[in-house]
């Protein structure tokens, strides 16, 4: 099956537009028309064109950035699709698909009737098919490509006589090498002696022709499905109980595992729906603190949602999925690793269903003299402990909050303060510390310029940290030493 | 004559226990300094005050520091009490704006004792519940000697006798040193009571 106007299609399929259309995408630094509909190709234009001629061409030309990601997406889930004719389907260059039928033909009556029902569904989903059918791989390409058919069997190199060269999937020197020395058809080939043109062309040239013929065996390699991390269960009679739910859970878990062990897979995030005997259906998600993949401790952590479930008449369907997965390496046990992560992960993830896992945090060094970026936040399930240095200069308070004014004037600390509504006479003050704004950061709580740290003990005990801001004169209150 | 202070620090475990007063913040400190493994602190997400890692340092490894933000006091409860229960956080902290009933406090303690952890409530003065295990009130004391001079107050203990105690914290050495209150004679106001 060949798709010559794939990417063009893809688009129109979700917009369609009256006239001729046309995608762009940008080679060498210039715009080239990588894909067109039938009408553009009606005006004269032709792939690779560049975009300003086409426009000089066709001036009503409609165009669309290209998104060769999307196309190939788009390609797979036709590959997908067609695996509904035979399960032996592999891709064929960027917009082609091929497809071993050997066996799966009668089931739908015959070949002919297979390509008609092929030809029919993809009219009605709007996307252009070319479809070759021959013995070898290399015949279908030539077909598919150069005037659609179906060789009779046996007859793959009579099929293709009338066809030019490059319908043996030459490169362009050698088919247009061929045809200077006239060579233009693909039967000429074939009359042609074998030995001046190995010579001439190298062996590729034959390989591809034997391969067209049959004389040499080409193999069509499926592409493996991704793998689907889902599993279900239906369930013969409604269950309502949070045990049998959590006993159901259990099986599908083990299910789920297995297949997330063999493919070396760990789970993040875990879905698990519940659908009721009334059609209606509730989601548990959980999220997990890091990946794993056993279901002794992954269980557990469901029970707090399932006790939460509304069962309602009963629930009949369970549907687990693993949303979101990480790669998991199987890994040695009892070495490696500090002993305890693991029920430290799970009591993360436990405390994360309930407020958030990105609630969870812990503190990174940072290398910054500014006391509030001195450390990061970051959540606890997305990162590891770090035992860097941390950066204090001089000592710092244990507790910091968003600077609180005081009145006071001056250099020096003031004598005598009010702060929270508590009165403070200051006994000690040790400093200044100067901290300039770090500049190459927009920082707004730092537009008051360089701060001058004191460490200011009271005579009523409490130890505070206060700065003065000498460009944009006051003071303030950052943090409280222990 | 007060008990001496190693009687009742390091704290019980497998307990709840409460703390009061500004100095609450550094004896949570050196409660921390007195085990190992992580610690979990729970505080509610709408307070500005934030621990400083790096002042923390002096007192533990900050790569030790778990905190979870809760939304609320009830929240904040509810993962006291699960991690308490959990077993895997040897120490967990949590800081609470409002009073802590009779039975959220019960719960505390009932989860500590099955999961064998060590809890500490930093409450506002005077709002602790029946069931701590011990309460402590404690305050920075100005020295003209020494920047790091608290005096910790027993001010409730279930399973023994109040006292008061004067230290200092050796952030070098994270250690905790008793020293005798200022122009007192030792001992002079820790009559049990």
């Amino acid at each position: 099956m060949w798709f010559p106007r794939l990417g063009s299609d893809r688009v129109l399929r979700a917009r369609p537009v009256e006239g001729p259309f046309a995608l762009t995408l940008k080679q060498n630094n210039a715009e080239r028309l990588s894909c067109l509909n039938a009408l553009a190709e009606g005006q004269g234009l032709h792939r690779g064109m560049a975009y300003a001629d086409a426009r000089a061409f066709c001036p009503d030309l409609i165009t669309r950035p290209a998104d060769p990601a999307q196309e190939a997406r788009f390609l797979h889930a036709l590959r997908r699709w067609a695996t509904r004719y035979c399960p032996w389907v592999g891709l064929e260059g960027a917009d082609g698909l091929v497809l071993d039928i050997t066996g799966s033909a009668h089931l739908w009556g015959g070949e002919g009737e297979m390509l008609a029902d092929m030809r029919a569904r993809m009219a009605r989903t709007g996307v252009s098919v070319r479809l070759g059918l021959a013995d070898t791989r290399g015949a279908a390409w030539a077909l598919a490509r150069h005037g659609e058919g179906v060789a009779p069997p046996g007859a793959a190199l009579a099929a293709l006589g009338p066809l030019p060269v490059a319908a043996l999937r030459l490169e362009q020197a050698t088919s247009v090498a061929l045809q200077r020395l006239g060579l233009r058809t693909v039967a000429d080939l074939a009359a042609a002696p074998r030995a001046p043109l190995a010579r001439r062309f190298g062996p590729g040239l034959l390989l591809r022709l034997d391969q067209a013929s049959g004389a040499q065996a080409e193999e069509i390699s499926p592409l493996a499905d991704p793998p689907h991390f889902g599993v279900r269960m239906a369930l013969p009679d409604p269950i309502g109980l949070a045990d049998d739910v959590m006993a159901g859970t259990e099986r599908l878990l083990s299910r789920l595992c297995a297949r997330l062990k063999a493919h070396e897979m760990g789970a993040r995030v875990l879905c698990l729906t519940l659908r009721r005997v009334d059609q209606g259906s509730q989601q548990l998600e959980l999220r997990l603190a890091s990946a794993m993949r056993d279901p002794h401790r992954i269980l557990p952590l469901f029970r707090r949602g399932v006790e939460g479930i509304e069962a309602g008449f009963g629930i009949d369907q369970l549907r687990l999925e693993a949303v979101q997965i990480e790669p998991l390496p199987m890994q040695q046990l009892g070495h490696g690793g500090p002993p305890g992560q693991d029920g430290l992960d799970d009591l993360v993830t436990r405390i994360g269903n309930r407020i958030g896992l990105e609630n969870v945090l812990r503190f990174l060094p940072a290398d910054s003299h500014i006391p509030e970026r001195a450390f990061l936040i970051a959540p606890a399930a997305y990162s590891a402990p770090e035992n860097g240095p941390w950066v204090a200069p001089r000592p710092r308070p244990l507790r910091l909050f968003p600077p609180e004014p005081i009145a006071g004037s001056g250099a020096r600390p003031p004598k005598h303060f009010r702060w929270r509504r508590m009165a403070f006479a200051a006994a000690r003050a040790t400093g200044p510390e100067r901290i300039a704004p770090e500049w190459w950061l927009e920082d707004d709580n730092w537009r008051s310029g360089v701060r001058d740290y004191w460490q200011v003990e009271t005579l009523q005990g409490r130890r505070l940290w206060l700065y003065y801001t000498p460009q944009n004169p006051g003071w303030f209150v950052q943090g409280e030493f222990a | 004559m007060p008990a001496d202070l190693s009687a009742h620090f390091p704290l019980r475990k497998s307990r709840v226990h409460e703390a009061c007063g500004p100095g609450a913040p550094g004896f949570a400190g050196a409660v921390c300094a007195q085990g190992s493994g992580p610690v979990l602190w729970v505080v509610e997400a709408w307070r500005h005050e934030q621990v400083n890692p790096v002042a923390f340092g002096a007192f533990a490894d900050p790569a030790r520091l778990l905190v979870a933000r809760a939304g609320d006091q009830r929240e904040a409860l509810a993962v006291a009490e699960v991690a308490l229960g959990d077993g895997a956080v040897p120490l967990v902290i949590v800081e609470l704006g409002a009073p802590l009933s009779l039975k959220a406090g019960r719960r505390l303690q009932l989860a500590a004792k099955s999961g064998g952890t060590t809890g500490l409530c930093l409450i506002p003065e005077g709002m602790g519940s029946n069931a701590a295990e011990t309460r402590w009130h404690c305050t920075p004391v100005f020295d003209a000697s020494d920047s790091t001079r608290m005096r910790w107050e027993l001010i409730k203990n279930k399973s023994g006798t109040l006292g008061v105690w004067d230290v200092r914290w050796d952030a070098a050495a994270r250690r905790l040193d008793v020293v005798p209150p200022a122009g007192k004679r030792p001992g002079s106001q820790g009559a049990p009571g």
